[in-house]
């Protein structure tokens, strides 16, 4: 298995556990990434608001160098956003031929076009779909016995390009938690929206959103989840949220790959644990248990 | 000032046969809503707006563009496409909201388009660097800054963020990459 990479802005900078801890599981379980050279921003959410063109043109570079590298292999991105923003250059050019050359005009400043040969993949998909549960768990050297997970999904990793789970009750992640040997905490609040940059603008809003999943999680040893924005919300905001009114108590937040990291024999430093604003001393002690280290 | 309304903006002109024609577009996306209020009832952020949105997409078809304008409806959008999804009719309306704000920034309001100006910022500061070295969400803060006294409501994450290591300074190795696209872009979107 064999994919190219875009790591995207924020896992060099806010998110680099993520961008360590999937390239470090991946390796593990056998995946090839293959870093796309020279790749740029994507625009975040920022462009749309100026410039319709530079929307598409701006991930389209990135999907046309890609292809250029390896034009059969799938984009792996695990960041949401970057994520929805390829994705939206693949729909909406499959389906409007004139808006394909448009960009392909643009991009032709750098010597680039897109055939569209390149498919955008978001790592959850893959792990879930490509990698699947039973790889993952003969990959484990220690079960993470005795902790509960809650799942977060959050909305752009299935919403609107539902593509390889159910967007209103996902559940792609719990086979490959329970291959890890956690529970999973039933909730229905995996799909609901962290309030995403409504935090930095209208922060009370955002606030009632993240007690609420906060408050729902509570149970849980930690959250998983699988996208920079929906982290930082959960983690970085904890404490004002619980404040603000949430009945919540502290819970711990990592990535995905950090806990099957973890599983899979990394380290915490492997996985950048201190790099986490939410982890719980609760959570480090039962990591450290020797319980958890069996197989 | 002549190399900030070069990078992004619009001839001043143009600019409200623009809203026009981005108006018009708007209405179109949501011309077919049949008012069944799914999309109200679906939107996490709801009980925060002052108009629902299925009342904002009808106000907007009545051609009630202040009202809908001086709402915050859309600026409570999260992008969540909770609405999107649900809505029987298939209507783009998380691109509704988005365009509303869009038009809302090129609109004469000095709130909205002071915001107009940071995503003016944001984008020279892709063209330059290729990347973006700040983290997600100090990004979309600094896009969606309004009030020049936010950075210091902001300042507790940005200590965080610097003590975890989070924040890097330094320039990238794509500096400048993104110049030919830019002008290209720019070029194109100039024609008649
Ligand atoms: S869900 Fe669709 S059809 Fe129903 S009110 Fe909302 S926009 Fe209109
Ligand atoms: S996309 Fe925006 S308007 Fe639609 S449900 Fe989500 S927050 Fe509400």
């Amino acid at each position: 298995m064999k994919y190219s990479y875009y790591p995207g802005c924020s896992l060099e900078s806010g998110a680099v556990e993520y961008d360590l801890s999937s390239r470090e599981v991946l390796r593990l379980l056998g995946v090839e990434l293959a870093e796309i050279p020279d790749w740029t921003c994507c625009g975040a959410s920022a462009v749309e608001p100026v410039s319709r063109l530079l929307t598409l043109a701006l991930p389209a570079r990135n999907l046309a160098l890609a292809e250029r590298e390896a034009p059969d292999a799938d984009m792996l991105v695990p960041c949401s956003a970057c994520y929805l923003n390829h994705m939206r250059v693949e729909r909406e050019c499959e389906a409007d031929r004139k808006l394909a050359a448009r960009v392909n005009e643009a991009l032709s400043a750098e010597g680039l076009s897109r055939s569209g040969t390149v498919r955008v993949r978001h790592l959850l998909d893959v792990l879930a779909r490509d990698v699947g549960p039973e790889r993952v768990g003969q990959a484990v050297v220690r079960r993470l016995e005795g902790l509960t997970v809650a799942p977060y999904y959050g909305c752009q990793v299935l919403r609107p390009y539902p593509l390889f789970d159910d967007p209103e009750r996902p559940a792609s992640m719990e086979p490959l938690l329970k291959a890890l040997g956690v529970e999973v905490l039933d909730w229905d609040m995996g799909g609901r929206c962290c309030g995403a940059s409504l935090m930095a603008t209208k922060r009370a809003a955002a606030l009632a959103l993240v007690s609420a999943i906060l408050d729902a999680a509570s149970e849980a040893d930690l959250i998983v989840t699988v996208c920079p924005m929906c982290q930082m919300n959960l983690e970085a905001y904890q404490k004002e949220a619980i404040r603000s009114g949430g009945r919540g108590r502290p819970v711990s937040v990592l990535y995905l790959p950090q806990l099957m990291g973890l599983a899979l024999g990394l380290s915490e430093d492997d996985v950048l644990l201190g790099k986490n604003m939410a982890v719980t001393d609760a959570l480090r002690g039962k990591l450290r248990a020797p319980a958890a280290a069996t197989v | 000032m002549n190399e900030r309304t070069e990078a992004v903006s619009l001839p001043a002109a143009a600019t409200i046969a623009v809203d026009i024609t981005a108006l018009a577009e708007i209405q179109d996306m949501v011309r077919a809503c049949m008012q069944c209020g799914t999309c109200s009832a679906s939107c996490p952020n709801a009980p925060a707006m002052d108009r629902t949105p299925r009342s904002l997409w009808r106000m907007l078809l009545l051609g009630l563009v202040d009202e809908v304008l001086e709402s915050r409806t859309f600026w409570l959008c999260s992008a969540c496409y909770s609405c999107t999804l649900r809505c029987p009719r298939g209507l783009p309306l998380t691109e509704a909201m988005a365009a509303l704000k869009r038009l809302a920034a090129t609109d004469g309001r000095a709130a909205d388009r002071k915001r107009g100006l940071f995503y003016e910022d944001f984008i020279r500061n892709v063209e330059k660097n290729g990347r973006v070295r700040e983290t997600e969400l100090m990004l979309h803060y600094f896009l969606d800054m309004r009030d020049p006294l936010l950075p210091l409501d902001y300042t507790p994450l940005g200590l965080k963020l610097l003590r975890k290591g989070k924040l890097r300074l330094g320039g990238s190795g794509q500096r400048g990459r993104l110049g030919p696209l830019f002008a290209k872009v720019r070029e194109m979107e100039a024609r008649p």
